[in-house]
Protein backbone atom coordinates (compact mmCIF):
# COMPACT_ATOMS: atom_id res chain seq x y z
CA UNK A 1 0.00 0.00 0.00
CA UNK A 2 2.82 2.87 0.97
CA UNK A 3 4.98 2.22 -2.30
CA UNK A 4 1.44 2.79 -4.31
CA UNK A 5 0.73 6.04 -2.37
CA UNK A 6 4.76 6.52 -2.83
CA UNK A 7 5.08 5.96 -6.64
CA UNK A 8 1.84 8.34 -7.18
CA UNK A 9 2.93 11.03 -5.08
CA UNK A 10 6.38 10.85 -7.18
CA UNK A 11 4.21 11.02 -10.07
CA UNK A 12 1.86 13.87 -8.80
CA UNK A 13 5.64 15.89 -7.90
CA UNK A 14 6.86 15.16 -11.47
CA UNK A 15 3.88 16.85 -12.93
CA UNK A 16 3.82 19.57 -10.58
CA UNK A 17 7.66 20.41 -11.93
CA UNK A 18 6.33 20.14 -16.04
CA UNK A 19 5.15 23.85 -15.92
CA UNK A 20 8.25 24.79 -15.27
CA UNK A 21 10.86 22.43 -17.05
CA UNK A 22 8.90 23.72 -20.02
CA UNK A 23 8.88 27.41 -19.03
CA UNK A 24 12.95 26.97 -18.10
CA UNK A 25 14.59 27.89 -21.31
CA UNK A 26 12.49 30.95 -22.50
CA UNK A 27 12.12 32.74 -19.21
CA UNK A 28 15.99 32.41 -18.90
CA UNK A 29 16.67 33.75 -22.14
CA UNK A 30 14.06 36.27 -21.34
CA UNK A 31 15.83 37.09 -17.93
CA UNK A 32 19.30 37.44 -19.86
CA UNK A 33 18.33 39.08 -22.61
CA UNK A 34 15.99 41.57 -21.36
CA UNK A 35 15.61 41.54 -17.58
CA UNK A 36 19.15 41.89 -17.37
CA UNK A 37 20.01 44.38 -20.09
CA UNK A 38 17.05 46.91 -18.52
CA UNK A 39 19.28 46.70 -15.33
CA UNK A 40 22.29 47.34 -17.06
CA UNK A 41 20.41 50.13 -18.71
CA UNK A 42 19.58 51.81 -15.25
CA UNK A 43 23.10 51.64 -13.76
CA UNK A 44 25.05 52.89 -17.45
CA UNK A 45 22.53 56.20 -17.13
CA UNK A 46 24.20 56.56 -13.99
CA UNK A 47 27.52 56.35 -14.65
CA UNK A 48 30.82 58.92 -15.39
CA UNK A 49 33.47 58.71 -17.78
CA UNK A 50 34.40 58.87 -21.23
CA UNK A 51 35.41 56.34 -23.87
CA UNK A 52 38.93 56.65 -23.56
CA UNK A 53 38.81 56.40 -19.74
CA UNK A 54 36.16 53.99 -19.30
CA UNK A 55 33.06 54.49 -17.37
CA UNK A 56 32.81 53.71 -13.66
CA UNK A 57 29.78 53.97 -11.69
CA UNK A 58 29.27 57.17 -9.27
CA UNK A 59 25.23 57.32 -8.95
CA UNK A 60 25.55 60.76 -10.87
CA UNK A 61 22.22 61.56 -11.97
CA UNK A 62 23.31 64.27 -14.11
CA UNK A 63 22.47 62.42 -16.89
CA UNK A 64 19.19 62.70 -16.22
CA UNK A 65 19.39 66.34 -15.81
CA UNK A 66 20.48 66.99 -18.75
CA UNK A 67 17.76 64.49 -20.93
CA UNK A 68 14.95 67.53 -19.20
CA UNK A 69 17.14 70.56 -20.20
CA UNK A 70 18.75 69.55 -23.33
CA UNK A 71 16.35 67.00 -24.84
CA UNK A 72 13.24 68.04 -23.85
CA UNK A 73 12.68 69.42 -28.06
CA UNK A 74 13.34 65.72 -28.86
CA UNK A 75 11.15 64.71 -26.27
CA UNK A 76 8.70 66.46 -27.37
CA UNK A 77 8.85 65.60 -30.87
CA UNK A 78 8.51 62.23 -29.71
CA UNK A 79 5.23 62.42 -28.33
CA UNK A 80 3.55 64.62 -30.68
CA UNK A 81 4.58 62.32 -33.26
CA UNK A 82 3.42 59.42 -31.87
CA UNK A 83 0.31 60.68 -30.57
CA UNK A 84 -0.28 62.38 -33.95
CA UNK A 85 0.49 58.92 -36.09
CA UNK A 86 -2.33 57.58 -33.27
CA UNK A 87 -5.07 59.46 -33.74
CA UNK A 88 -4.70 59.77 -37.50
CA UNK A 89 -4.09 55.87 -37.15
CA UNK A 90 -7.38 55.57 -35.54
CA UNK A 91 -9.42 57.83 -38.04
CA UNK A 92 -7.87 55.77 -40.63
CA UNK A 93 -7.62 52.27 -39.45
CA UNK A 94 -10.96 51.88 -37.89
CA UNK A 95 -13.52 52.59 -40.69
CA UNK A 96 -10.88 50.51 -42.69
CA UNK A 97 -11.12 47.85 -39.97
CA UNK A 98 -15.39 48.31 -39.93
CA UNK A 99 -15.39 48.20 -43.32
CA UNK A 100 -14.05 44.63 -43.70
CA UNK A 101 -15.73 43.71 -41.03
CA UNK A 102 -19.70 44.49 -41.92
CA UNK A 103 -19.32 45.12 -45.69
CA UNK A 104 -17.33 42.32 -47.38
CA UNK A 105 -19.32 39.33 -46.85
CA UNK A 106 -17.02 36.16 -49.15
CA UNK A 107 -13.57 38.43 -49.48
CA UNK A 108 -13.22 38.77 -45.81
CA UNK A 109 -9.79 36.77 -45.40
CA UNK A 110 -8.14 38.33 -48.97
CA UNK A 111 -9.01 42.12 -47.56
CA UNK A 112 -7.14 41.23 -44.22
CA UNK A 113 -4.62 39.64 -46.00
CA UNK A 114 -4.36 43.34 -47.82
CA UNK A 115 -4.40 45.32 -45.14
CA UNK A 116 -0.96 43.21 -44.37
CA UNK A 117 0.28 44.65 -47.61
CA UNK A 118 2.81 46.91 -46.82
CA UNK A 119 4.31 44.37 -44.47
CA UNK A 120 5.57 42.25 -47.49
CA UNK A 121 7.79 44.97 -48.80
CA UNK A 122 11.31 45.43 -46.24
CA UNK A 123 10.41 48.83 -43.65
CA UNK A 124 13.46 50.72 -45.06
CA UNK A 125 12.34 50.45 -48.38
CA UNK A 126 8.44 51.29 -48.04
CA UNK A 127 9.86 54.20 -46.49
CA UNK A 128 11.89 55.43 -48.65
CA UNK A 129 8.82 55.03 -51.68
CA UNK A 130 7.48 57.76 -49.02
CA UNK A 131 10.57 59.73 -50.65
CA UNK A 132 9.26 59.65 -54.16
CA UNK A 133 5.73 59.55 -53.51
CA UNK A 134 6.03 63.01 -51.66
CA UNK A 135 9.31 64.04 -53.83
CA UNK A 136 9.31 68.03 -54.69
CA UNK A 137 8.25 67.52 -58.24
CA UNK A 138 5.55 64.38 -57.73
CA UNK A 139 2.20 64.00 -58.21
CA UNK A 140 1.05 64.99 -54.46
CA UNK A 141 2.81 68.03 -53.93
CA UNK A 142 1.69 69.85 -57.50
CA UNK A 143 -2.11 68.40 -56.69
CA UNK A 144 -1.49 70.23 -53.49
CA UNK A 145 -0.57 73.44 -54.64
CA UNK A 146 -3.25 73.19 -57.38
CA UNK A 147 -5.89 72.98 -54.83
CA UNK A 148 -3.93 76.01 -53.04
CA UNK A 149 -3.34 73.99 -49.73
CA UNK A 150 0.74 74.63 -50.66
CA UNK A 151 2.35 77.45 -51.35
CA UNK A 152 4.30 78.29 -54.49
CA UNK A 153 7.65 76.88 -52.79
CA UNK A 154 5.66 74.54 -50.59
CA UNK A 155 7.36 71.42 -50.17
CA UNK A 156 6.30 68.19 -48.23
CA UNK A 157 9.57 66.02 -47.69
CA UNK A 158 11.95 67.33 -44.99
CA UNK A 159 8.92 68.38 -43.40
CA UNK A 160 6.78 67.58 -39.86
CA UNK A 161 3.97 66.51 -42.63
CA UNK A 162 6.05 63.85 -44.76
CA UNK A 163 7.56 62.07 -40.97
CA UNK A 164 3.71 61.60 -40.19
CA UNK A 165 3.09 60.31 -43.44
CA UNK A 166 5.67 57.55 -42.67
CA UNK A 167 4.26 56.64 -39.30
CA UNK A 168 0.96 56.39 -39.91
CA UNK A 169 1.57 54.32 -42.88
CA UNK A 170 4.22 51.98 -41.16
CA UNK A 171 2.07 51.25 -38.29
CA UNK A 172 -1.57 51.17 -39.78
CA UNK A 173 -2.05 47.65 -39.86
CA UNK A 174 -1.35 47.41 -36.06
CA UNK A 175 -4.00 49.88 -35.76
CA UNK A 176 -6.38 48.29 -37.54
CA UNK A 177 -6.01 44.05 -37.51
CA UNK A 178 -6.79 44.29 -33.21
CA UNK A 179 -9.78 46.71 -34.00
CA UNK A 180 -11.18 44.14 -37.11
CA UNK A 181 -11.14 41.60 -33.96
CA UNK A 182 -13.20 42.80 -32.07
CA UNK A 183 -15.97 44.44 -34.42
CA UNK A 184 -15.73 40.81 -35.97
CA UNK A 185 -16.72 39.28 -32.82
CA UNK A 186 -19.62 41.65 -32.44
CA UNK A 187 -22.92 39.47 -32.40
CA UNK A 188 -25.29 41.11 -36.09
CA UNK A 189 -28.26 40.52 -33.35
CA UNK A 190 -27.39 42.79 -31.21
CA UNK A 191 -27.28 45.50 -33.94
CA UNK A 192 -30.64 44.58 -34.99
CA UNK A 193 -31.78 44.34 -31.38
CA UNK A 194 -30.76 48.17 -31.09
CA UNK A 195 -32.63 48.61 -34.40
CA UNK A 196 -36.14 46.85 -33.34
CA UNK A 197 -35.85 49.17 -30.02
CA UNK A 198 -35.70 52.35 -32.43
CA UNK A 199 -32.05 53.57 -32.14
CA UNK A 200 -30.94 55.54 -34.88
CA UNK A 201 -27.59 54.10 -36.72
CA UNK A 202 -25.38 56.62 -34.75
CA UNK A 203 -26.91 55.71 -31.54
CA UNK A 204 -26.38 51.86 -31.78
CA UNK A 205 -23.21 52.59 -32.73
CA UNK A 206 -22.73 54.61 -30.32
CA UNK A 207 -24.18 52.26 -27.27
CA UNK A 208 -23.00 49.06 -29.08
CA UNK A 209 -20.63 48.90 -31.77
CA UNK A 210 -17.93 51.25 -30.21
CA UNK A 211 -18.21 49.81 -26.55
CA UNK A 212 -17.42 46.39 -27.90
CA UNK A 213 -14.96 47.71 -30.35
CA UNK A 214 -12.76 49.07 -26.78
CA UNK A 215 -10.66 46.30 -26.43
CA UNK A 216 -9.14 46.30 -30.21
CA UNK A 217 -9.06 50.40 -29.65
CA UNK A 218 -6.91 50.18 -26.83
CA UNK A 219 -4.88 47.81 -28.33
CA UNK A 220 -4.63 49.29 -31.80
CA UNK A 221 -3.54 52.73 -30.20
CA UNK A 222 -0.61 51.17 -27.54
CA UNK A 223 0.36 48.81 -30.49
CA UNK A 224 0.85 52.01 -32.89
CA UNK A 225 1.89 54.24 -29.73
CA UNK A 226 4.56 52.33 -28.63
CA UNK A 227 6.77 51.96 -31.64
CA UNK A 228 6.40 55.29 -33.00
CA UNK A 229 7.38 57.17 -29.71
CA UNK A 230 10.55 55.63 -30.08
CA UNK A 231 11.00 55.38 -33.61
CA UNK A 232 14.07 57.21 -35.64
CA UNK A 233 14.08 55.57 -39.24
CA UNK A 234 10.77 57.68 -40.55
CA UNK A 235 12.72 61.25 -39.06
CA UNK A 236 16.07 60.25 -40.92
CA UNK A 237 14.47 59.22 -44.29
CA UNK A 238 11.83 61.53 -44.63
CA UNK A 239 12.34 64.50 -41.97
CA UNK A 240 14.80 66.85 -41.46
CA UNK A 241 16.80 68.01 -38.44
CA UNK A 242 14.27 70.30 -36.70
CA UNK A 243 12.56 66.97 -35.82
CA UNK A 244 14.66 64.52 -34.25
CA UNK A 245 13.00 62.19 -31.87
CA UNK A 246 14.30 60.77 -28.97
CA UNK A 247 15.34 57.55 -30.87
CA UNK A 248 17.33 59.70 -33.10
CA UNK A 249 19.65 61.44 -29.75
CA UNK A 250 19.71 57.35 -28.44
CA UNK A 251 20.85 56.15 -31.65
CA UNK A 252 23.63 59.14 -32.35
CA UNK A 253 24.96 58.76 -28.63
CA UNK A 254 24.79 54.97 -28.78
CA UNK A 255 26.20 54.39 -32.30
CA UNK A 256 27.87 57.63 -33.65
CA UNK A 257 29.23 60.09 -30.44
CA UNK A 258 29.41 57.02 -28.30
CA UNK A 259 28.36 58.34 -24.67
CA UNK A 260 27.13 55.59 -23.11
CA UNK A 261 25.82 57.28 -19.97
CA UNK A 262 24.00 60.52 -21.58
CA UNK A 263 22.30 57.98 -24.23
CA UNK A 264 21.67 55.35 -21.47
CA UNK A 265 19.24 57.91 -19.36
CA UNK A 266 18.18 59.19 -22.58
CA UNK A 267 16.95 55.47 -23.32
CA UNK A 268 15.13 54.39 -19.50
CA UNK A 269 13.46 58.07 -19.54
CA UNK A 270 11.74 57.09 -22.86
CA UNK A 271 10.82 53.55 -21.45
CA UNK A 272 9.87 55.31 -18.13
CA UNK A 273 7.52 58.13 -20.08
CA UNK A 274 6.01 55.28 -22.61
CA UNK A 275 5.17 52.69 -19.36
CA UNK A 276 4.13 55.55 -17.74
CA UNK A 277 1.17 56.93 -20.79
CA UNK A 278 0.26 53.40 -21.16
CA UNK A 279 -0.60 51.96 -17.85
CA UNK A 280 -2.15 55.11 -17.11
CA UNK A 281 -4.21 54.93 -20.24
CA UNK A 282 -5.32 51.49 -19.89
CA UNK A 283 -6.40 52.76 -16.47
CA UNK A 284 -8.52 55.75 -17.63
CA UNK A 285 -10.52 53.70 -20.19
CA UNK A 286 -10.38 50.37 -18.34
CA UNK A 287 -8.99 47.05 -19.56
CA UNK A 288 -7.24 43.78 -18.06
CA UNK A 289 -7.48 41.82 -21.02
CA UNK A 290 -4.01 43.19 -22.13
CA UNK A 291 -1.44 41.23 -19.39
CA UNK A 292 -3.18 37.91 -19.89
CA UNK B 1 -27.72 50.34 -49.70
CA UNK B 2 -25.63 53.77 -49.36
CA UNK B 3 -23.67 53.19 -46.56
CA UNK B 4 -22.62 49.57 -48.53
CA UNK B 5 -21.56 52.18 -51.48
CA UNK B 6 -19.71 54.28 -48.78
CA UNK B 7 -17.98 51.91 -46.92
CA UNK B 8 -16.88 49.97 -50.59
CA UNK B 9 -15.55 52.95 -51.70
CA UNK B 10 -13.85 53.76 -48.39
CA UNK B 11 -12.14 50.27 -48.64
CA UNK B 12 -11.01 50.47 -51.64
CA UNK B 13 -9.35 53.91 -51.25
CA UNK B 14 -7.54 52.72 -47.66
CA UNK B 15 -6.19 49.66 -49.39
CA UNK B 16 -5.26 51.43 -52.89
CA UNK B 17 -3.09 53.52 -50.00
CA UNK B 18 -1.91 50.71 -48.87
CA UNK B 19 -0.82 49.57 -52.39
CA UNK B 20 1.26 52.84 -53.75
CA UNK B 21 4.36 52.67 -51.87
CA UNK B 22 4.41 49.16 -52.48
CA UNK B 23 3.81 49.63 -56.23
CA UNK B 24 6.59 52.52 -56.05
CA UNK B 25 9.72 49.91 -55.09
CA UNK B 26 7.87 47.57 -57.28
CA UNK B 27 8.11 50.10 -60.61
CA UNK B 28 11.66 51.38 -59.45
CA UNK B 29 13.79 48.28 -59.91
CA UNK B 30 12.38 48.88 -63.78
CA UNK B 31 13.06 52.50 -63.84
CA UNK B 32 15.57 53.56 -66.17
CA UNK B 33 17.31 56.37 -64.82
CA UNK B 34 20.32 58.22 -65.23
CA UNK B 35 21.69 60.41 -62.68
CA UNK B 36 22.57 58.96 -59.13
CA UNK B 37 19.26 59.14 -57.56
CA UNK B 38 16.75 56.78 -58.14
CA UNK B 39 13.65 59.34 -57.35
CA UNK B 40 11.91 59.90 -60.63
CA UNK B 41 10.54 58.30 -63.14
CA UNK B 42 12.70 58.27 -66.22
CA UNK B 43 11.91 55.18 -68.56
CA UNK B 44 11.33 51.21 -68.67
CA UNK B 45 13.91 49.17 -68.18
CA UNK B 46 15.46 45.34 -67.32
CA UNK B 47 18.68 45.86 -66.85
CA UNK B 48 18.61 46.15 -62.96
CA UNK B 49 17.17 42.43 -62.96
CA UNK B 50 20.15 40.94 -64.91
CA UNK B 51 22.26 40.36 -61.97
CA UNK B 52 20.62 41.74 -58.55
CA UNK B 53 23.56 40.22 -56.79
CA UNK B 54 26.61 41.97 -58.32
CA UNK B 55 26.27 44.54 -56.15
CA UNK B 56 29.38 44.34 -54.02
CA UNK B 57 28.46 43.50 -50.09
CA UNK B 58 24.49 42.76 -50.98
CA UNK B 59 24.29 38.99 -50.91
CA UNK B 60 26.62 38.49 -48.02
CA UNK B 61 24.00 40.76 -46.13
CA UNK B 62 20.80 38.85 -47.77
CA UNK B 63 22.38 35.57 -46.50
CA UNK B 64 23.12 36.82 -42.88
CA UNK B 65 19.60 38.32 -43.20
CA UNK B 66 18.39 35.03 -44.30
CA UNK B 67 19.98 32.07 -41.99
CA UNK B 68 19.68 34.57 -38.91
CA UNK B 69 15.95 34.60 -39.75
CA UNK B 70 16.19 30.93 -40.25
CA UNK B 71 17.50 30.10 -37.16
CA UNK B 72 15.92 32.53 -34.79
CA UNK B 73 12.52 31.75 -35.87
CA UNK B 74 13.11 28.03 -35.36
CA UNK B 75 14.75 28.49 -31.76
CA UNK B 76 12.35 31.12 -30.51
CA UNK B 77 9.35 28.97 -31.85
CA UNK B 78 11.00 25.77 -30.22
CA UNK B 79 11.32 27.29 -26.98
CA UNK B 80 8.08 29.71 -27.44
CA UNK B 81 5.64 26.36 -27.95
CA UNK B 82 7.54 25.30 -24.77
CA UNK B 83 6.10 28.31 -22.65
CA UNK B 84 2.37 28.39 -24.75
CA UNK B 85 2.14 24.65 -23.45
CA UNK B 86 3.37 25.66 -19.94
CA UNK B 87 1.00 28.70 -20.11
CA UNK B 88 -2.50 27.47 -21.24
CA UNK B 89 -2.12 23.41 -19.72
CA UNK B 90 -0.58 23.92 -16.40
CA UNK B 91 -1.52 25.82 -13.29
CA UNK B 92 1.28 26.65 -11.23
CA UNK B 93 2.68 30.07 -9.25
CA UNK B 94 4.34 32.43 -11.03
CA UNK B 95 1.92 32.86 -13.93
CA UNK B 96 1.40 36.77 -13.95
CA UNK B 97 5.04 36.80 -13.46
CA UNK B 98 5.50 34.65 -16.93
CA UNK B 99 3.05 36.75 -18.77
CA UNK B 100 4.11 39.95 -17.74
CA UNK B 101 7.46 39.13 -18.87
CA UNK B 102 6.22 38.16 -22.16
CA UNK B 103 4.50 40.98 -22.83
CA UNK B 104 7.33 43.49 -21.64
CA UNK B 105 9.41 43.33 -24.69
CA UNK B 106 6.38 43.39 -26.89
CA UNK B 107 5.94 47.10 -24.85
CA UNK B 108 8.73 48.25 -25.49
CA UNK B 109 10.41 50.30 -28.39
CA UNK B 110 13.00 48.49 -30.34
CA UNK B 111 15.35 51.49 -29.99
CA UNK B 112 15.39 50.74 -25.70
CA UNK B 113 15.72 47.24 -26.24
CA UNK B 114 18.48 47.38 -29.13
CA UNK B 115 20.50 50.08 -26.63
CA UNK B 116 19.92 47.54 -23.30
CA UNK B 117 20.91 44.82 -25.06
CA UNK B 118 24.17 46.89 -26.56
CA UNK B 119 25.15 48.44 -23.02
CA UNK B 120 25.08 44.36 -21.72
CA UNK B 121 27.11 43.26 -24.81
CA UNK B 122 29.37 46.43 -24.26
CA UNK B 123 29.53 45.79 -20.25
CA UNK B 124 30.27 42.18 -20.53
CA UNK B 125 33.26 42.58 -23.88
CA UNK B 126 31.61 40.94 -26.18
CA UNK B 127 32.06 41.64 -29.45
CA UNK B 128 29.06 42.55 -31.57
CA UNK B 129 28.33 39.93 -34.63
CA UNK B 130 26.29 37.56 -36.51
CA UNK B 131 25.82 35.85 -33.16
CA UNK B 132 24.91 39.19 -31.17
CA UNK B 133 22.31 40.19 -33.64
CA UNK B 134 21.09 36.28 -33.55
CA UNK B 135 20.34 36.13 -29.79
CA UNK B 136 18.61 39.58 -29.73
CA UNK B 137 16.53 38.39 -32.80
CA UNK B 138 15.45 35.34 -30.40
CA UNK B 139 14.51 37.64 -27.88
CA UNK B 140 12.17 39.72 -29.76
CA UNK B 141 10.49 37.03 -31.33
CA UNK B 142 9.54 34.63 -28.47
CA UNK B 143 7.10 36.96 -27.57
CA UNK B 144 5.13 36.77 -30.56
CA UNK B 145 5.44 33.17 -30.84
CA UNK B 146 3.89 32.26 -27.42
CA UNK B 147 0.86 34.73 -28.29
CA UNK B 148 0.50 33.09 -31.51
CA UNK B 149 0.97 29.15 -30.55
CA UNK B 150 -1.09 29.46 -27.58
CA UNK B 151 -3.70 31.46 -29.96
CA UNK B 152 -3.86 28.04 -31.38
CA UNK B 153 -3.90 25.55 -28.10
CA UNK B 154 -6.47 27.65 -26.54
CA UNK B 155 -9.02 27.09 -28.78
CA UNK B 156 -8.48 23.03 -29.07
CA UNK B 157 -10.67 20.45 -27.81
CA UNK B 158 -8.80 19.15 -24.77
CA UNK B 159 -11.16 15.17 -24.76
CA UNK B 160 -9.33 14.57 -27.69
CA UNK B 161 -5.99 14.22 -25.63
CA UNK B 162 -7.87 12.38 -22.31
CA UNK B 163 -9.46 10.20 -25.00
CA UNK B 164 -5.92 9.16 -26.30
CA UNK B 165 -4.88 8.93 -22.18
CA UNK B 166 -7.71 6.68 -21.98
CA UNK B 167 -6.76 4.80 -24.83
CA UNK B 168 -3.22 3.70 -23.46
CA UNK B 169 -1.25 6.50 -24.80
CA UNK B 170 1.05 7.49 -22.61
CA UNK B 171 1.85 11.69 -22.28
CA UNK B 172 4.86 11.21 -24.67
CA UNK B 173 2.68 9.17 -27.40
CA UNK B 174 -0.31 11.29 -27.12
CA UNK B 175 1.87 14.77 -27.51
CA UNK B 176 3.04 13.68 -30.99
CA UNK B 177 0.18 11.88 -31.89
CA UNK B 178 -2.50 14.27 -30.72
CA UNK B 179 -1.41 17.62 -29.59
CA UNK B 180 2.00 18.14 -31.98
CA UNK B 181 -0.30 17.80 -35.45
CA UNK B 182 -3.63 19.62 -33.36
CA UNK B 183 -0.96 22.62 -32.67
CA UNK B 184 0.91 22.32 -35.84
CA UNK B 185 -1.16 25.05 -37.59
CA UNK B 186 -0.59 27.21 -34.62
CA UNK B 187 3.65 26.71 -34.32
CA UNK B 188 3.90 26.45 -38.42
CA UNK B 189 2.64 30.40 -38.08
CA UNK B 190 4.56 31.02 -35.49
CA UNK B 191 7.67 30.36 -37.35
CA UNK B 192 6.91 32.44 -40.20
CA UNK B 193 5.32 35.25 -38.19
CA UNK B 194 9.08 35.44 -36.34
CA UNK B 195 11.10 34.61 -39.51
CA UNK B 196 9.70 37.72 -41.03
CA UNK B 197 9.90 39.61 -38.29
CA UNK B 198 13.82 39.36 -37.99
CA UNK B 199 14.15 39.33 -41.97
CA UNK B 200 12.92 42.72 -41.92
CA UNK B 201 14.40 43.73 -38.49
CA UNK B 202 16.77 47.30 -38.61
CA UNK B 203 17.23 48.56 -35.15
CA UNK B 204 17.60 46.07 -33.07
CA UNK B 205 20.05 44.70 -35.79
CA UNK B 206 21.33 48.25 -36.17
CA UNK B 207 22.76 48.66 -32.35
CA UNK B 208 23.70 44.93 -32.16
CA UNK B 209 25.86 44.13 -35.46
CA UNK B 210 28.77 45.66 -34.81
CA UNK B 211 30.40 45.45 -38.80
CA UNK B 212 28.20 42.84 -39.77
CA UNK B 213 25.55 43.64 -42.47
CA UNK B 214 22.13 41.97 -43.08
CA UNK B 215 20.19 43.42 -46.15
CA UNK B 216 18.05 45.90 -43.56
CA UNK B 217 21.17 47.43 -42.48
CA UNK B 218 22.89 47.66 -46.14
CA UNK B 219 20.23 49.23 -47.48
CA UNK B 220 20.34 51.41 -44.72
CA UNK B 221 23.97 51.97 -45.73
CA UNK B 222 23.08 53.05 -48.86
CA UNK B 223 20.54 55.90 -48.20
CA UNK B 224 23.46 57.74 -47.51
CA UNK B 225 24.56 57.82 -51.23
CA UNK B 226 21.43 57.26 -52.71
CA UNK B 227 19.66 53.72 -53.16
CA UNK B 228 20.71 51.34 -55.86
CA UNK B 229 17.99 50.02 -57.86
CA UNK B 230 19.51 46.49 -56.99
CA UNK B 231 17.98 46.82 -53.60
CA UNK B 232 14.74 47.46 -55.55
CA UNK B 233 14.65 44.34 -57.80
CA UNK B 234 15.47 42.14 -54.05
CA UNK B 235 12.32 43.86 -52.56
CA UNK B 236 10.23 42.95 -55.86
CA UNK B 237 11.71 39.43 -55.13
CA UNK B 238 10.84 39.69 -51.76
CA UNK B 239 7.24 40.70 -52.15
CA UNK B 240 6.80 38.21 -54.98
CA UNK B 241 7.74 35.22 -52.37
CA UNK B 242 5.42 36.96 -49.67
CA UNK B 243 2.39 37.30 -52.39
CA UNK B 244 2.97 33.55 -53.07
CA UNK B 245 3.36 32.28 -49.51
CA UNK B 246 0.00 34.07 -48.92
CA UNK B 247 -1.76 32.84 -52.14
CA UNK B 248 -0.67 29.35 -50.80
CA UNK B 249 -1.92 30.13 -47.58
CA UNK B 250 -5.24 31.41 -48.69
CA UNK B 251 -5.74 28.32 -50.86
CA UNK B 252 -5.23 26.16 -47.55
CA UNK B 253 -7.34 28.08 -45.61
CA UNK B 254 -10.34 28.02 -48.43
CA UNK B 255 -10.26 24.21 -48.88
CA UNK B 256 -10.33 23.43 -45.71
CA UNK B 257 -13.40 25.80 -44.95
CA UNK B 258 -14.83 23.58 -48.04
CA UNK B 259 -14.09 20.39 -46.14
CA UNK B 260 -15.36 21.92 -43.17
CA UNK B 261 -19.27 22.68 -45.00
Amino acid sequence: MTTRTDAAAKADQRRRRVPYLLLAPGMLWLLLFYVIPMFGLAITSLQEGSLEQGYTFTGNIGSYVSVFTTYLPQLRNSLMFALGATVIGLLVGYPLAYAIAFYTSRWKSLFLLMILVPFLVPFLLRTLAWRVILADQGVVVSALKTVGLLGENGRLLSTGWAILAGLVYNYLAFMTLPIYVSLDKIEPSLLEAANDLYATPWTAFRKVTLPMSMPGIISGTLLTFIPAAGDYVNVELLGNRNWTMMGNVIQSKFLVIIDYPAAAAISFTLMAIIVTVVVIYVRRVGTEELLT
Amino acid sequence: MRARVFYRTLLGLGIAYLFVPVLVVVAFSFNDFKGRRNVSWEGFTLRHWADPFKLPGLSEAVLNSLTIAFLSALISTIVGTLIALALVRYRFRGRATTNLLLFLPMASPEVVMGSALLTLFVATHVGRGYVTVLLAHILFNLSYAVVTVRARIVGFDRHLEEAAMDLYANEWETFRRVTFPMIMPGVLAAFMLAFALSFDDFVITNFNSGSMQTFPIFVYGATKRGVPPQVNVLGTMIFGVMVIAMGIFLFIQNRRQKARD
